[in-house]
């Protein structure tokens, strides 16, 4: 179980605090799969990165009696001068589990070959990103926070990544950040949509998006 | 009570795991795979040493007492490399790890840490390596007392570390630190106690010099190498409580900035 209890977020800027948004409660038990709707800018990537702990909120309590994974998405969490190699063996030393059993693992699933010896700043962006989901999957989480992971690569490579993460890891509870409403519907059983900085539930998918649809219609309040 | 042993175990069992993996990590991108590779860590300091060492005898530098001049150097300039070194990696250090702190164990602090114990260390190795050098060819005599060297040294390793954290932490919320810390480094330096003996000064000068925490290390350090030849000035307790004093400063800056990080 994931509890989010009564969070709050601001940002302080240069034109004042900013409110992301406050009064956030949310629960999540084991093997749920949950949406998160929200347009750019809401907020949605914060929430995910306060549900990780790699942010803090401003007021309010997380508790996390399951284990949780970092954001995964594409890009980003790896050292640029650094081989694709050392970054594996860099994530595999911060969570506690040995790289060596994962190294085949990586270089089959990323396409890397022999690229995975060299340094992650030669790499082309999909090259990236193939890396990037294949380390994402050598440390085993009992919840995955998925932020907009949706098109990697070609219509192989996603079918891949689908079959390790929703079908390998189909037990497990996931939180899922996208602009995809397909991809939430794939993937989802509900959903929850962050408008105007609250957090509206829907125990029904469909609820959920004639709720953002008629909210996406409406003007966006300015912050 | 038994729980919250267990779980502080458990949190230091994590930390030490994150501060290992950035010290692996820090040392493949600061020093590579190619040539010396991470032997740099020590080269480099070593290289200042003897530099300065060099210059320093060329110039025939007055230090106000009769010690050879390299001893002089190998104490006075390992020390600086130990203190001044430490916040310049500690300031901005941040920034190019953002991307690290997706992941929920890695602190603020792992960073500092990882990045000052690779730091002190080479400072260390090089003292280390420099000291056995310089008595087997004979520039110098073995140290008197080397448990107060050790002590000497410990002491600026510990103003170093509080002064890093403080100032890495600082320049997080106010960048203005990282452009006065330079010209303050630099200033530092002479007045460091590095190139003179407080016992060659003014007694007015020895008063204001002696309010410079790290002069204190320096003198203690010189004190156990050589003692007997020298007037060392120094008051450890001074010295200690202006080291725990800046690392409070540090660790309430660095909680306060840990909330704000937002991981790239």
């Amino acid at each position: 179980m994931i509890k989010l209890i009564d969070i709050a977020k601001f940002y302080e800027t240069r034109h004042g605090r900013v409110r992301i948004f406050d009064h956030v409660n949310l629960a999540i038990g084991p093997g749920e799969k949950v949406g998160i709707l929200g347009r750019n800018g809401a907020g949605k990537s914060t929430l995910i990165r306060l549900i990780s702990g790699a942010e803090q909120p401003t007021s309010g309590r997380i508790e996390r009696a399951m284990s949780v994974s970092w954001p995964l998405a594409f890009g980003g969490a790896f050292q640029n001068a650094l081989t694709g190699l050392d970054n594996l063996r860099c994530i595999c030393r911060i969570y506690g589990t040995s790289p060596d059993d994962k190294i085949d693992f990586v270089q089959e699933f990323s396409e890397l070959g022999s690229y995975l010896r060299e340094p992650v700043r030669t790499y082309s962006a999909g090259m990236r990103a193939r890396l990037a989901f294949a380390l994402s999957m050598v440390v085993e989480f009992d919840c995955f926070l998925i932020d907009e992971i949706v098109a990697v690569g070609d219509a192989r490579f996603s079918e891949k990544c689908r079959v390790e993460l929703f079908e390998k890891r189909g037990d497990r509870a996931m939180i899922i950040v996208s602009h995809d409403p397909t991809y939430i519907r794939a993937h989802c059983n509900r959903a929850s949509a962050l408008v105007d900085g609250n957090l509206h539930h829907f125990d029904d998918l469909d609820a959920a998006f004639s709720f953002y649809d008629a909210a996406m219609a409406a003007p966006a309040v300015a912050a | 009570m038994r729980v919250s042993l267990r779980d502080s175990l458990r949190s230091s069992a994590i930390e030490w795991r994150v501060v290992h993996a950035l010290l692996m990590r820090e040392v493949l991108t600061r020093f590579g795979r190619n040539n010396i590779g991470f032997l740099w860590l020590f080269v480099e300091p070593m290289l200042f040493t003897l530099g300065v060492t060099a210059l320093w005898t060329l110039a025939k530098q007055a230090h106000g007492s009769n010690l050879p001049i390299a001893a002089f150097a190998l104490t006075g300039y390992s020390a600086v490399l130990l203190w001044r070194n430490m916040p310049s990696r500690t300031i901005g250090a941040i920034e190019p790890n953002l991307a690290l702190m997706y992941h929920r164990n890695v602190k603020v602090m792992d960073i500092f840490l990882a990045r000052l114990i690779l730091e002190a260390s080479g400072a260390t190795i090089s003292f280390v390596i420099l000291s056995i050098v310089f008595i087997a060819l004979g520039f110098i005599a073995p140290p008197e007392d080397v448990l107060r060297v050790i002590a000497g040294w410990f002491m600026l390793a510990w103003f170093g570390f509080s002064s890093a954290v403080l100032l890495g932490a600082l320049n997080e919320e106010y960048q203005i630190v990282e452009k006065l810390w330079h010209p303050s480094a630099y200033l530092l330096f002479p007045l460091s106690g590095a190139a003179f003996l407080v016992d060659a000064l003014p007694v007015a000068a020895q008063q204001a010099v002696l309010y410079l925490p790290m002069v204190h290390g320096v003198e203690y350090v010189r004190e156990g190498y050589f003692g007997s030849q020298i007037n060392a000035h120094y008051d450890l307790q001074y010295m200690a409580l202006c080291n725990t004093v800046l690392l409070l400063l540090g660790m309430a800056q660095l909680r306060k900035i840990s909330r704000t990080i937002i991981p790239e």
